[in-house]
């Protein structure tokens, strides 16, 4: 890496992924495949938690999980001092864009 | 007004539409054809994601091969929307960093070899083709169905509509039609799903409807308690319970993942919008445009196994409702009267069932089942058509593209001009177009199959060749071609081999590890990884100016300057 600021940018972001991966795999190779026969026993309503895990609730894990993603760049971009124009360049070609 | 006229009143209606986007979308450079001139909004991209990615597999299919299978169904369900957390952490706004306009782009890039970049143009356009078969004879089937043309004249008004806003509008005119394809879709699989869900259950959302209790018409109890219920007493595996083995679902949930990150139709809308947080925020619209179906699908596979099981079990043949027949004229309904006693007998067991009802119409004849409005049955014909039309027009961008940017311009004739890139990319729809067009009409019988395949393929080849680029910087062209290669062999040798070399030999008992062909896409990409790491060990490290290019891919602008 190029410089210190650089590699600790890369390191953040690699936590990051690294961290919501790993509710990922839980959530979904975890309780909606591996676990899937013991979870049932737990009910709640009409559904069997196992069952719901696998058809329904990992899919709105999914959505939370890539929305947690989004928060976390952000807050990341924001503590290195990028989010005022972190993507310099397309931000300028936008511009151009606009202006031409 | 009769079903057939509100079809065709919706079809008319909507195909309209997409033509009228297509006019005011026009592309006029080879930016605007490939990516949309890169200033896509990322709500619009989310939807367009949405729709390239929801196809005739999933509106028409998926609810239906859930309904029979049960739980394992989760493996379509978790697989195709768990991959959007990958594509949406691990490749989409690296790709967009590296904003250029294909897959094979980074490919060839990254890996600086004209070798790797013509490897991921053959691996992209087997992938693209394989798939756009299903969507044309998705779009057939609901032509022969709801319109009662005959399945030809169907495809051929299906490919006319794609070839004319694909051509005109490239990925600019494609983009804008998937936006209002998404919306089209998304209605017409909701209002017959809460119509079903109000009718069975009195829960106006079928998400909550799923674990509800049935209303006293349907008997009463818990939805899912009383399907339990009566697949038992019919014969039938219980439906809440698992009936692969734990490696296999395993496998396949996770190939199937893999091949969605791995998808280069689904991958290029993310090089659309403008910069690297609006790919991060796309990819959430993305995901939630599509869980709002992939939510609601089992239940809608749930209450229409309930239905089906109410509806045509020990009735008297000669009293059936009118959508049986209309169906059995298609023979994806078939009735034989084993015991001549004229009742219909649907039970689990081989000998003794009477009925066969083909997965793919469960969506289709589900509201018909219901007995919903005929406006509401029309709805789901023009659903289908929209889920089908826009994720074909998307795959035959890609092949496109693959053709006049990475074979014609990157490869071979590096001299031709932006206006000659342009001719030749709209010739390449036109010509992929016909070869759809011609196996939409004579379908390969094995298209399900197929299907499977080209996920399969995606995990083995592109997915891994993908994250290694962007993760790990010493991964050299030799390591990341020996992978693929490596890797896309393995995958398709074992499918050939189980799904057409020695079909009889297709049994738990035979496959590597117990794992299906459907899940072997996961072997692909472990594969492809070991082979690409140990190679790389022992070959030239990527020159200073690659190195350089992956810096670029991970890290904001600002960074880079220091």
């Amino acid at each position: 890496m190029s410089n210190q600021r650089a590699q600790e940018y890369w390191k953040a972001n690699i936590r990051i992924l690294l961290s919501l991966l790993s509710v990922w795999f839980i959530v979904s190779f975890g309780a909606g495949i591996l676990f899937v026969d013991a979870l049932d026993a737990i009910r709640f309503g009409g559904f069997k938690l196992g069952f719901w895990m696998a058809q329904q609730g990992s899919i709105f894990v999914f959505v939370v999980l890539v929305y947690a993603y989004i928060h976390l760049m952000d807050r990341l971009d924001k503590r290195f001092n990028l989010n005022s124009d972190a993507d310099a360049k397309s931000n300028q070609e936008n511009n151009e864009e606009k202006s031409a | 007004m009769s079903v057939q006229i509100w079809t065709f009143l919706f079809v008319f209606l909507t195909f309209g539409l997409y033509i009228g986007i297509a006019i005011w979308s026009r592309a006029s450079s080879t930016s605007e054809f490939y990516v949309a001139g890169g200033g896509v909004p990322p709500l619009a991209n989310g939807m367009a994601t949405a729709a390239d990615w929801m196809s005739a597999a999933s509106f028409i299919s998926m609810a239906g091969l859930i309904s029979f299978i049960g739980r394992d169904g989760t493996f379509y369900l978790m697989g195709w929307t768990g991959g959007y957390v990958l594509l949406a952490l691990l490749l989409a706004p690296y790709l967009r960093k590296f904003g250029k306009f294909t897959v094979p782009d980074f490919i060839g890039d990254r890996y600086y070899s004209k070798t790797a970049r013509l490897l991921a143009v053959f691996c992209a356009i087997v992938i693209s083709f394989v798939y756009v078969c299903g969507q044309m004879q998705g779009a057939g089937i609901v032509f022969s169905r709801f319109l009662e043309v005959d399945i030809t004249t169907g495809v051929i008004i299906g490919m006319a509509i794609v070839f004319f806003y694909a051509v005109l509008g490239g990925m600019k005119g494609i983009t804008y039609t998937q936006v209002a394809q998404y919306c089209v879709l998304i209605f017409a699989f909701m209002v017959p799903a809460i119509f079903i869900s109000i009718l069975m259950t009195g829960q106006f959302i079928p998400q909550i409807g799923f674990g509800s209790e049935l209303t006293e018409a349907f008997g009463g109890g818990y939805l899912l308690d009383r399907l339990d219920g009566m697949s038992e007493a019919l014969g039938f595996p219980t439906y809440t319970e698992g009936q692969r083995s734990t490696q296999d679902v395993f496998f396949i949930t996770a190939a199937l993942m893999f091949g969605t990150a791995g998808l280069p139709h689904v991958i290029i809308r993310f090089f659309t919008v403008p910069n690297v947080r609006d790919a991060r925020r796309s990819a959430g619209f993305a995901l939630i445009f599509i869980a709002i179906l992939y939510t609601t699908a089992p239940a809608v596979a749930a209450f229409a196994r309930a239905n089906l099981i109410n509806t045509v079990d020990n009735v008297e043949y000669s009293e059936v409702p009118e959508w049986f027949t209309k169906w059995e004229t298609t023979n994806l309904i078939v009735f034989d009267d084993k015991n001549n006693d004229g009742r219909i007998n649907y039970v689990g067991d081989p000998e003794l069932n009477e009925l066969e009802v083909n997965r793919d119409i469960m969506v289709l004849a589900n509201p018909e089942i219901a007995e919903l409005p005929n406006w509401v049955v029309a709805l789901v014909a023009a659903g289908g058509l929209a889920a089908a039309l826009s994720t074909a027009a998307g795959l035959l961008l890609v092949i496109s593209t693959s053709v006049s940017h990475d074979m014609l311009k990157r490869s071979f004739m590096p001299d031709i001009s932006e206006k000659e890139e342009l001719r030749y990319a709209r010739i390449a729809i036109f010509v992929a177009v016909l070869i759809a067009g011609y196996f939409g009409i004579n379908p390969p019988a094995y298209v399900a199959q197929v299907v499977a395949f080209a996920f399969g393929l995606a995990a083995a080849s592109f997915f891994p060749a993908i994250v290694l680029g962007i993760f790990k910087k010493s991964m050299n062209r030799e390591g990341a071609i020996a992978g693929m290669v490596a890797g896309f062999s393995f995958t398709a040798l074992y499918i050939i081999y189980f799904r057409f070399i020695n079909p009889a030999a297709d049994s738990a008992d035979n496959w590597l590890f117990g794992i299906s062909p459907e899940g072997i896409g996961t072997m692909g990409t472990l594969v492809n990884l070991t082979v690409a790491l140990t190679v790389a060990r022992f070959t030239p490290e990527p020159p200073e100016d690659v190195q350089a290019i992956v810096e670029d891919i991970r890290l904001p602008e600002q960074l880079l300057k220091k």
